[in-house]
């Protein structure tokens, strides 16, 4: 039963909304506005259960005293003040909630995404090599790529921003939607296997 | 005589040396930003046009799908896009699928909003614009705002006040996502993909799109299609938009830092493969200089 009722709740549900998708009639579009409620419900709940995840892990790990307990504790104060603040101050521009996003948490977030660069500059010296006629033609392009989205000289930047919206525009497109085509096949696939039952990981290993 | 000992030493050069290149070469002309003139991209081209031709009116929605670590690259965009659509007469509506778009979008529109009212431009708070609440469950909110935005967006805020959606005279045009003219998508997930499946798709809104530079080839493929309108892409997208708008601004700065980090990175990929082969052959005479004794 545990696996039976949300089996058959899913493949209603699927079927329903599959269907749904090809009839223009006012009930299968008040079926959409109700099931989109219903998922926008479901959302709010997630979010609810992530925040949770989050405290039990994090308080899991203080009470074990891991080696990281002193990481958990600042992840768990932080979160806790940003609620209380913006429970208690709202998250209007100016608020005690804004100042922290503005001051702690934009500073950190940008900080972490910058060292990127570094790493990039480092790991492009040391790896991009032309060893092989692929890795050849990868260097190649990716180096029009960067002249390409840079200007240098005004006579030369129309040449080679043309090259570089060729690659774009042309093979890297080819390339790119084979992918997306692929990913849509196996998508759909995927989804006919959650709807026939076929697919149960998500159901857990539970007993029966 | 350059020797082995010169590209094996070169092959190992401390990273060091390449993080504080990188990181002048970055800083420089951020303190003195160059004005540099620059080729404009299709894509680019298409998004400025197509909201160059709205007529006054007109309601664009512009979701900002990002959080600080993408702001260098998307936030010029959202002020070169909120200033062309409200010194036009085109309304704006900002909101957010991503919860750290929440305070990105309101700092945006606020400055935008303050920079015009300096200059003389005097958008009206929820008349011109309108500042939507996050809802969580992107999919839902999409497909929700396809049958009625009011319902899943209970209040908006503007000027400061934050009161029932119905009330804002801006909502009187929209009542469904048809009544947009056009989305813009300003994102560093995949929020693009799902404004084009369930938005332009479903629905027939138009959508165009502004991501970070890694993102873009991801939406060729859906400009090609003509499922979206235009692409903006990374800090030259932002750029380029800038110039059209004849407002130079943060892109047009941080394309300086762009074109130093990207030449200093192409001549470490250059002397990097000098040092590879050089160091091969220097290797292989080696090699058979000893086979010879």
């Amino acid at each position: 039963m545990r696996r039976t009722l949300p089996l058959t709740i899913t493949f209603l549900a699927g079927l329903v909304m599959f269907a749904q998708f090809f009839v223009p009639h006012k009930l299968s579009q008040d079926a959409l506005t109700y099931m989109t409620d219903w998922m926008r419900i479901i959302g709010a709940f997630a979010l609810v259960l992530g925040i949770g995840s989050l405290i039990q892990r994090h308080t899991g790990r203080i009470r074990q005293r891991h080696p990281d307990a002193a990481f958990s504790a600042v992840a768990l104060l932080c979160f806790l003040g940003m609620v209380v603040l913006g429970i208690g101050w709202k998250t209007e521009e100016g608020s005690p909630f804004d100042w922290g996003f503005t001051y702690v948490f934009m500073p950190l977030d940008a900080t972490m995404f910058s060292v990127l660069a570094f790493f990039m500059a480092s790991a492009a010296y040391r790896t991009f090599r032309a060893r092989t006629p692929e890795a050849t033609l990868l260097l190649v392009a990716s180096l029009a790529l960067m002249f390409g989205r840079i200007p240098l000289q005004r006579a030369l930047d129309p040449h080679l921003a043309g090259v570089a919206e060729w690659i774009m525009t042309w093979p890297a497109t080819a390339a790119k939607r084979g992918i997306l085509l692929g990913v849509a096949l196996g998508s759909m696939a995927m989804s006919l296997r959650l709807l026939l039952g076929i697919e149960r990981s998500h159901l857990g290993t539970g007993k029966e | 005589m350059i020797g082995v000992n010169f590209w094996e030493r070169l092959q190992r050069l401390d990273r060091r040396v390449i993080f504080i290149l990188i990181a002048a070469v970055v800083a420089i002309p951020l303190i003195w930003p160059p004005r540099p003139k620059l080729q404009i991209s299709p894509p680019t081209q298409k998004v400025f046009d197509y909201i160059e031709k709205l007529p006054p009116g007109s309601v664009v929605a512009l979701c900002f799908d990002y959080g600080p670590s993408s702001a260098p690259e998307l936030d010029p965009m959202a002020y070169a896009i909120l200033r062309q659509c409200l010194t036009k007469g085109v309304k704006v509506i900002v909101m957010t699928l991503d919860i750290t778009g929440k305070q990105m979008k309101s700092h945006a529109l606020n400055r935008v909003v303050a920079q015009l009212e300096q200059e003389g431009v005097k958008p009206v708070a929820g008349d011109d614009y309108l500042d939507l609440p996050y809802q969580p469950g992107y999919t839902a909110v999409v497909l929700g705002m396809g049958e009625d935005v009011h319902k899943v967006f209970p209040i908006g805020t503007a000027g400061g006040k934050t009161q029932p959606i119905g009330t804002w005279p801006l909502m009187d045009r929209v009542h469904t996502m048809r009544d947009l003219s056009l989305v813009v998508d300003l994102a560093s997930s995949n929020t693009p993909t799902m404004w084009v499946l369930y938005g332009a798709s479903r629905f027939g809104v138009k959508v165009a799109a502004g991501v970070t530079a890694v993102m873009v080839m991801d939406y060729y493929p859906f400009l090609q299609s003509k499922q979206l309108v235009g692409l903006l892409g990374g800090m030259k997208g932002a750029a380029e938009y800038e110039q059209l708008l004849k407002k130079p601004g943060l892109g047009m700065s941080g394309m300086g830092g762009q074109k130093w980090g990207h030449l200093v990175i192409i001549a470490f990929v250059v002397v990097g493969n000098i040092g590879y082969f050089a160091s091969r052959r220097a290797a292989r005479r080696a090699a058979g200089a000893a086979e010879v004794g």
